[in-house]
């Protein structure tokens, strides 16, 4: 009976405008069947995590471009925990040297790090896998 | 070429195409990376219409089809202009003066994301983001440490500034009167290209009709004061880079363009006290002949509706001056050494399709800012097609080509045709008000990822022949001691420079925001007591607002 | 879950927000969960913003929270977009205009997809409405899809409605008249700058003339959203309409009616429900199903015969 649909978040943290890799993704993803909510453009960490909150999304998508993710992204993950939201899923897209990637994962700031050429399946089919093991398990 | 010539050719044309059909054709389809199809092969017969003084012209004349000036490159080459700012403005300072040493002839200055948008650095919006993508710069005394010891009367600087344009520009020429510049001695170019923000580049501050009004503020004010000054850089390079197809980049460029010529005509200016001094700015992509025919559209476009539609009769207000920049977007992050590959027949197709200055991509560019060595590499490359390759010595070199001949007219007829449907919306600001160009974009950015993804589209080391090999390659690391000696430095400027001064500046900044005064003199005079850009910025959003974006996709 | 609706009486936005997520997604617990929350609602005043897409629907509802929270009401915001009947997702980017009162804890927005729902509201809207009353909203604002047309949902949830309107030349009247006129409770002529906003007033009222009168005639009011001009004029409006509906009694003849047809539909659904499970435990529909493919027995008496099997009064 229950008709439950991947929610995700996907949101522009800091002030660079550069929403093409963004705006496909978000097409993309709803068009493997998942509810996008986007925030649009410079949001400060407090508006993403608090978006998150109130859309109850599963999984929240940032697009960082102007090579703040080190600075972004752990604050905003800091914000979901404190929401009670440490589970939901949190993906970091842009411009993210190899080691920042590293640092990003392994500090537990991004559950998963996708940079330009990554194609559009990839992302899908990581949150769908995500999925079906949190549901399986 | 007479009737019967044709008809043979039409004909032999016809037993040629017989032959083809019963040959294997590869996979990849013909399209440009716009996704138009070309075809295998053109002929007279494509260009039977040309009018080789009406279409084409001589290189200096009208309607400028093969180059804005008479000698092109004979005379002078193209300026050899890299973007470049990261970290404060000493760090930025100390990069100027390398790649002046190195034999680049203009600055460009790349300023960090608060800049652009119109913060302070110590703004609780500008967390993180302090001289990572550019310079960052608060207030004059930034302006003059960027460009202490380089002679502003000697060197051109472009600003790639959109927003708080008339504020930085005003911070640059205040401290050209501190070098003891005259301000009819500076030259250089500020971006300044509003529409463009709402439709692609996304870093607005104002609503566009406060907006408008800076921009023609900044017009007349160049006009009387600044002469060497391009007022505004009107850009394609950034519809681009958010996706467009080429025709796109070009029509929806030439439409800003028209837009802002009709608003310095209904701000009382006339025609040729402006124009003169617009320049444009375009990607140079991929597709090598495509790009070509794009310039030479562009400049034609521009020529015919400046005369015939605007009535401008000075020369230089005909002329369509451009800078290039090569694809950002055509970059990949998988095998980077192969971006200079990339870069390079992108700058080639700049080259020959007449620009006026050039910057390269650096091979790193798609992973962080570039490093010293990178950028070298990108400057070394426009200084072997400049000096070995033999490209420069001949103008328009490709014209005649049926190919290039016929491509640039269907060009200009897919840009014609995006004219039309933008007048039937109401003009530009109209279209991006009811997202019509926006969606355009994103569309034609949507239908090319799916082509990659397909593997439609072939992507060099991303979708074929890519080597999981891990990249080997050193990236420009930016001291993140920057942010905190960038809001040391400013808490300091706060505290010594005169606080009613300020104040009183921007009270009376606000009272002519209100009213229709010329706002550059006020901003001239905030910037030159030390208010910083975000002040500055502030009291302007009290009077015009801020720009709330469309939810479009 | 009574640990959710304590939760939610308490002010937890993330007990709002799961409580929206279980009602939308049909979860096993809704119907005790509505229940639960039943006694705590009833106080919210609902308000519609329907138009066509791109009247400014959003940044009319963006600049009326601005109004809103003036007056020092709590707010939630529904924004309903389609989803794709192919791939079943949705771009929700309703709030994309009203981030600047993401931060505003007394303003609470969801973003909705209509999941196969066609008359311009999400499935769960008023569900999800139920759970914003409960939070202890004072006002529930619904911005519908805005098709234009068919958006009879939004009367029958709204307590007020607005319908947004641009002055776009010519036609723009005349051919979303038929569902607009009826369901209207203000007019609000947004972009109110552009050409043509003065005739598309006149015609509207012009149409207003020809319907029967009424206590309320719907005003016609303009606006600018983007430079937040008018607004002021708009939420006096609302409130005006709200004392209209209070007073006169219509809040509760329309609530009533309101709570007749959820009654009604609550029952059918139980009913269906109870008929269907039984019908999967104990009949063999198969092979009715094959004897009236066979054309050994009619659809009509066979519905019938089924029916006479069902114990409508047995648990569960």
């Amino acid at each position: 009976m229950s008709s439950r649909k991947i929610r995700v978040l996907v949101a522009k943290p800091g002030l660079d405008g550069h929403d093409r890799g963004v705006k496909v993704v978000a097409r993309g993803l709803r068009d493997a069947g998942m509810e996008v909510i986007y925030t649009g453009l410079h949001q400060t960490p407090q508006q993403v995590a608090e978006t998150a909150l109130q859309e109850d999304v599963d999984v929240v998508g940032l697009s960082i471009l102007s090579g703040a993710h080190m600075t972004l992204a752990p604050r905003i993950k800091e914000l979901l925990c404190e929401n009670g939201m440490e589970d939901v899923l949190l993906l970091v897209g842009g411009i993210i040297p190899e080691g920042d990637r590293e640092k990003l994962l392994s500090a537990g700031h991004a559950d998963q790090v996708f940079t330009p050429g990554d194609p559009l399946d990839k992302i899908t089919a990581y949150i769908f896998n995500q999925f079906q093991e949190s549901t399986s398990s | 070429m007479d009737q019967e010539k044709l008809e043979r050719i039409k004909a032999l044309k016809e037993l040629w195409a017989k032959e083809v059909e019963e040959l294997k054709t590869r996979e990849e389809l013909p399209v440009t990376v716009s996704g138009k199809p070309v075809q295998a092969l053109y002929t007279p017969l494509d260009t039977a219409d040309l009018d080789y003084e009406e279409d084409l012209g001589f290189p200096g004349s009208y309607p400028y089809t093969r180059g804005v000036q008479p000698n092109m490159y004979r005379g002078r080459l193209w300026t050899m202009r890299q973007f470049s700012g990261f970290g404060d403005a000493y760090d930025s300072n100390r990069r100027y003066r390398y790649l002046l040493e190195q034999g680049q002839t203009g600055l460009s200055v790349a300023f960090d994301m608060p800049t652009l948008m119109g913060y302070d650095s110590d703004s609780d919006r500008s967390l993180g983001e302090v001289g990572r993508c550019g310079v960052a710069v608060d207030s004059l005394e930034d302006m003059e440490i960027l460009f202490d010891q380089i002679p502003l009367d000697r060197v051109t600087t472009s600003m790639t500034i959109n927003g708080p344009a008339a504020i930085l520009w005003c911070m640059y020429l205040a401290n050209a009167e501190k070098q003891g510049v005259g301000l009819d001695q500076v030259g250089g170019t500020i971006q300044n290209d509003i529409l463009k923000e709402y439709t692609a580049q996304k870093s607005w501050i104002f609503p566009p009709e406060p907006s408008m009004r800076l921009i023609t503020d900044i017009f007349a004010f160049a006009s009387d004061h600044v002469p060497r000054w391009n007022t505004i850089s009107i850009s394609g390079y950034h519809i681009r880079e958010a996706g467009s197809t080429a025709a796109q980049e070009l029509a929806f460029t030439l439409a800003d363009g028209f837009a802002y010529v009709e608003a310095g005509i209904n701000a009382g200016l006339d025609v040729d006290r402006f124009a003169p001094r617009l320049s444009f700015f375009f990607n140079a992509h991929i597709d090598f002949f495509e790009e070509i025919c794009k310039y030479r559209a562009a400049r034609r476009i521009w020529a015919r509706r400046m005369k015939e539609k605007y009535g401008a009769k000075d020369p230089r207000s005909l002329m369509m001056r451009f800078h290039t920049q090569t694809a950002g977007c055509s970059l990949a992050a998988q095998e980077p050494e192969n971006n200079i590959i990339r870069t390079t027949t992108e700058a080639l197709s700049a080259v020959l399709g007449g620009t006026q200055s050039l910057h390269t991509n650096s091979m790193d560019e798609v992973l962080a800012l570039p490093t010293e060595k990178a950028v070298k590499i990108a400057l070394r490359t426009q200084q072997v097609l400049a000096y070995e390759s033999g490209v420069a010595n001949t103008i328009d070199p490709l014209a005649g080509s049926y190919f290039i001949e016929a491509l640039t007219g269907q060009m200009e007829a897919e840009a014609e045709e995006y004219f039309r449907r933008i007048d039937d919306l109401g003009g530009v600001l109209s279209a991006i008000d009811q997202g019509f160009i926006q969606q355009e974009i994103a569309d034609a950015a949507y239908e090319y990822q799916q082509a990659v993804d397909r593997n439609e589209r072939v992507v060099v080391g991303v979708n074929r022949y890519n080597t999981a090999e891990p990249m080997e390659i050193e990236l420009l690391k930016i001291d993140p001691q920057v942010e905190k000696k960038q809001l040391e430095r400013l808490k300091q400027l706060k505290e010594k420079r005169d606080g009613v001064k300020v104040a009183d500046c921007l009270a009376d900044l606000k009272k002519s925001a209100a009213a229709s005064d010329n706002l550059i003199p006020k901003i001239l005079e905030a910037v030159r007591c030390y208010a910083t850009e975000g002040e500055i910025a502030s009291a302007l959003k009290e009077v015009f607002g801020e720009y709330k974006e469309k939810p479009l996709f | 879950m009574q640990q959710l609706v304590e939760d939610l009486m308490s002010g937890s936005r993330r007990a709002a927000a799961r409580l929206i997520s279980l009602v939308e997604n049909d979860a096993p617990l809704k119907r005790e969960l509505l229940k639960e929350i039943f006694p705590h609602t009833g106080k919210a005043y609902v308000i519609g913003v329907t138009g066509a897409p791109g009247s400014g629907k959003s940044s009319l509802v963006d600049c009326l929270l601005q109004q809103m929270r003036a007056d020092d009401l709590k707010i939630g915001v529904i924004g309903v977009d389609p989803t794709s009947p192919f791939s079943g997702g949705a771009i929700l980017g309703d709030r994309i205009r009203m981030q600047e009162h993401a931060l505003d804890r007394d303003i609470f927005i969801r973003s909705m997809g209509t999941r196969g729902s066609l008359g311009g509201l999400a499935r769960a809207t008023r569900e999800a409405i139920q759970v914003l009353d409960a939070f202890g909203k004072d006002v529930v604002l619904i911005e519908t899809v805005g098709v234009g047309q068919s958006e009879v949902d939004i009367v029958r949830t709204a307590d007020s409605t607005m319908v947004v309107l641009t002055p776009a030349g010519g036609d723009s009247v005349q051919t979303i008249k038929a569902g607009i006129m009826e369901i209207a409770d203000i007019f609000v002529i947004n972009k109110a700058d552009l050409p043509g906003a003065e005739r598309t007033a006149t015609e509207i009222n012009m149409m207003l003339d020809m319907k029967e009168s009424d206590q309320w005639r719907p005003p016609v009011l303009s606006a600018v959203s983007v430079r937040s001009e008018g607004i002021g004029a708009v939420w006096d409006c609302l409130k005006d309409h709200r004392r209209f509906m209070e007073e006169s009694g219509r809040l509760m003849e329309i609530r009533r009616e309101r709570v007749r047809r959820e009654l009604t539909e609550q029952v059918e659904y139980l009913v269906k429900n109870r008929i269907w499970d039984q019908v999967k435990e104990q009949i063999e529909l198969e092979s009715l199903l094959e004897k009236i493919v066979l054309r050994r027995e009619d659809p009509y008496s066979a519905a019938y015969e089924l029916l006479e099997q069902i114990n409508f009064y047995s648990e569960g």
